[in-house]
């Protein structure tokens, strides 16, 4: 019963980080119907940015926590900014032609963001710092870290902000309409490319958040870490439903679950093939995810 | 429309740029030079086993340089960084054989990077020797492929007696990287050897190369409750379960094999890994002059630093290669090969290197203990 319970919160804490990175995907795909396959790659540069930035830091501020939560502003700001310029300058002068052409960007941009990383940053995994000094918390013979706790809790306020900057902001209802159709919103008087680069910073700030969140309980950080990362945040969101923000977070859950009780009760040589099993069940029996909606394709 | 076409051209100079990385080139060697490849991980997950590797040769090459080079040649290192890659390792090897035309070649630490690399060797038909490969699987690709340490089947028999003698455990668990063909041999060849002698493997676990979180399968493992647990990868990957482990509250050592060997694992280990014991190729406190007298000339040439395994591997490697073809009298491929293969009680730092039939060398081991950062010498296990 121990080590069900147990499993259960290695289960969410792993999910809750797929969740935050398939927001970001849920996002761009709900507004301009693009699959980024660079975020996988963002995620990956907000860990960086928080390793560097902390080592800037380290022993400059007397309080952890101003230090981690500075930490997390300036990689998120890095990341909005990264975000919106992949946009301006891969996707914007092909948001006319095919969607083809935009996927194949976005693949090629990945491995640009990759490979220069390893050229920047240096191929050897380094060392992320412990920015909160780690505790143990003792749940009646449950072991829980501090940090565990504080991915779980960050991960949901940041995505509830998310839900209420949506759903009760202008911007938000602006980001919505050209979600719904692009050139009605730009009819009636919406600046849709603003819309879109702040689609784009908001889910790379996400990614940045969830890049800083990982390193913090798992220590060890390199430039190719955010492509499996990012293949399982993707099938999360196809999961709950692409462009479906509860979606994300639901399809996040589950796969984090999933992936720690076939790791833990079946074969751990399983567990990646359990996410991409999830994702091809789901495209042949409900193609729209757990919470999408089903929709007309328009020609 | 203007800011469309400035848009374009910064677009079109990020291009520019990248080709221009990608088109560094070095300038082909001389020909008054005997020309040795190597190839190994400088960067990536296994990158100290590389950097160590590459400081013992050229350590060793300098060495035979100063006395007059051999056959009244100066020999020349060309290095290639894989990244820890197989793929990669193909790629670099081909361009030492095709290219450069180098006359042997030397690597790698990592089995699978090895093995990836041994068939092009092989069908080139120009010598490899590898200074750390512990897979049997290896040398088996060919009689052009050596190796200058010992097998894994002889590292896990090494670590089960360890456990069942030494430690004095019953039930150990396994947590094995299924990606490695050097960690699965492994882990096999010590479940074997544990179980004949009467200890009993309560979990079987894996992870892939890469993970970061390992919590799953600790969990598994620890309501299993083993007295110990077997973990035969690389030392990244092995600081990472250290930790998790401990904070899981799995109390026991955590063993394993000579992947462990490097600073790295400290620096991502920490505290974790105190009281844990991995099998390795030597001690760098072992008394035996030969011993001490490598340390201190390598602590000279590298402003204090120790010389882990990989080093004094590297070292014996380059030495065993040129003292091969100083017997063979020839840098000719064929002529290296038949010398090699004739290596007997060659006096190593690493202990007497003689190649058997199957081309591999028969040494003893060394159990180390992890004390605060440092590899404690615990005992010498005989083949």
């Amino acid at each position: 019963m121990h080590a069900f319970l147990q499993q259960i919160i290695n289960g969410i804490s792993l999910g809750s980080i797929y969740a935050l990175v398939a927001l970001g995907y849920t996002m761009v795909y709900g507004v301009m119907r693009l699959i980024n396959f660079a975020h996988g790659d963002v995620y990956m540069l907000g860990a960086f940015f928080g390793y560097y930035s902390s080592r800037v830091l380290h022993g400059k501020l007397q309080s952890s926590l101003i230090e981690t939560i500075l930490v997390m502003i300036v990689s998120m700001l890095g990341c909005a900014l990264i975000g919106m310029l992949i946009e301006r300058l891969a996707y914007r002068p092909v948001r006319k032609a095919s969607r083809l052409t935009s996927l194949i960007i976005a693949i090629g941009l990945s491995l640009l963001i990759e490979n220069l990383a390893q050229l920047i940053f240096g191929a050897d995994p380094k060392f992320f710092p412990q920015l909160i000094p780690e505790k143990q918390i003792a749940l009646g013979g449950l072991s829980l870290t501090n940090q565990q706790i504080i991915v779980v809790v960050v991960a949901l306020l940041l995505m509830a902000g998310l839900n209420a900057f949506v759903f009760y902001t202008k911007s938000g209802k602006a980001m919505r309409a050209v979600s719904f159709n692009l050139d009605a919103a730009k009819l009636m008087g919406i600046n849709t490319n603003a819309v879109i680069s702040l689609t784009f910073a908001l889910g790379s700030a996400l990614a940045a958040a969830g890049g800083i969140l990982v390193s913090m309980n798992l220590p060890g950080i390199d430039p190719l870490m955010g492509v499996m990362t990012g293949l399982k945040a993707f099938v999360a969101a196809v999961l709950g439903g692409i462009g479906n923000i509860f979606g994300a977070v639901l399809g996040g859950l589950i796969l984090g679950l999933a992936e720690t009780f076939v790791a833990g009760y079946g074969s751990s040589t399983y567990r990646d093939a359990i996410a991409f099993l999830i994702l091809i069940a789901i495209l042949l029996f409900k193609p729209e995810g757990l919470l999408g909606k089903g929709q007309v394709e328009k020609v | 429309m203007k800011t469309r076409t400035a848009y374009k051209w910064m677009g079109g100079a990020l291009i520019v740029l990248t080709l221009g990385f990608l088109a560094c080139n070095k300038k082909p060697a001389g020909s008054e030079e005997i020309l040795i490849g190597e190839y190994g991980a400088m960067t990536g997950s296994t990158a100290t086993f590389g950097q160590s590797t590459h400081k013992g040769i050229t350590m060793a090459i300098e060495e035979l340089n100063a006395t007059g080079g051999v056959l009244g040649k100066q020999i020349k290192i060309l290095s290639e960084d894989d990244q820890g890659k197989p793929e990669e390792a193909q790629t670099v090897v081909t361009k030492l054989i095709n290219k450069d035309r180098v006359s042997a070649i030397l690597g790698e630490v990592a089995s699978s990077n090895s093995l990836a690399a041994a068939p092009l060797c092989q069908q080139s038909r120009i010598p490899m020797v590898t200074p750390a490969s512990t897979n049997p699987k290896v040398t088996q690709v060919g009689d052009y492929i050596f190796r200058i340490c010992f097998i894994d089947p002889f590292q896990g028999k090494v670590m089960a007696k360890f456990a069942g003698n030494s430690l004095k455990v019953k039930k150990v668990a396994i947590l094995r990287d299924i990606k490695s063909d050097y960690s699965m041999g492994l882990a096999n060849f010590f479940k074997e050897s544990f179980v004949a002698n009467g200890g009993e493997i309560v979990a079987d676990e894996s992870y892939s190369a890469g993970d970061k979180d390992f919590n799953a399968q600790l969990t598994s493992i620890k309501s299993k409750n083993p007295e110990a647990v077997f973990v035969p990868g690389y030392y990244t990957e092995v600081g990472l379960i250290a930790r998790q482990a401990r904070k899981l509250g799995i109390t026991g050592p955590l063993m394993g094999g000579d992947g462990w060997d490097s600073e790295k694992l400290w620096e991502i280990g920490g505290d974790a890994l105190n009281g844990c014991f991995f099998s390795n190729h030597y001690s760098v406190d072992d008394p035996s002059p030969a011993i001490q007298n490598f340390v201190a000339s390598f602590k000279k040439k590298y402003n204090g630093e120790s010389p882990d395994a990989m080093s004094a591997l590297g070292y014996d490697v380059a030495k065993v290669l040129v003292d091969a073809m100083r017997r063979a009298n020839s840098d000719n491929p064929d002529s290296v090969r038949l010398a090699l293969s004739k290596t007997s009680g060659y006096a190593g730092v690493t202990g007497a290197i003689t190649l058997n039939e199957s081309r591999d060398a028969v040494k003893p081991a060394v159990v180390l203990e992890v004390k605060d950062g440092k590899f404690a010498f615990k005992e010498t296990v005989a083949p």
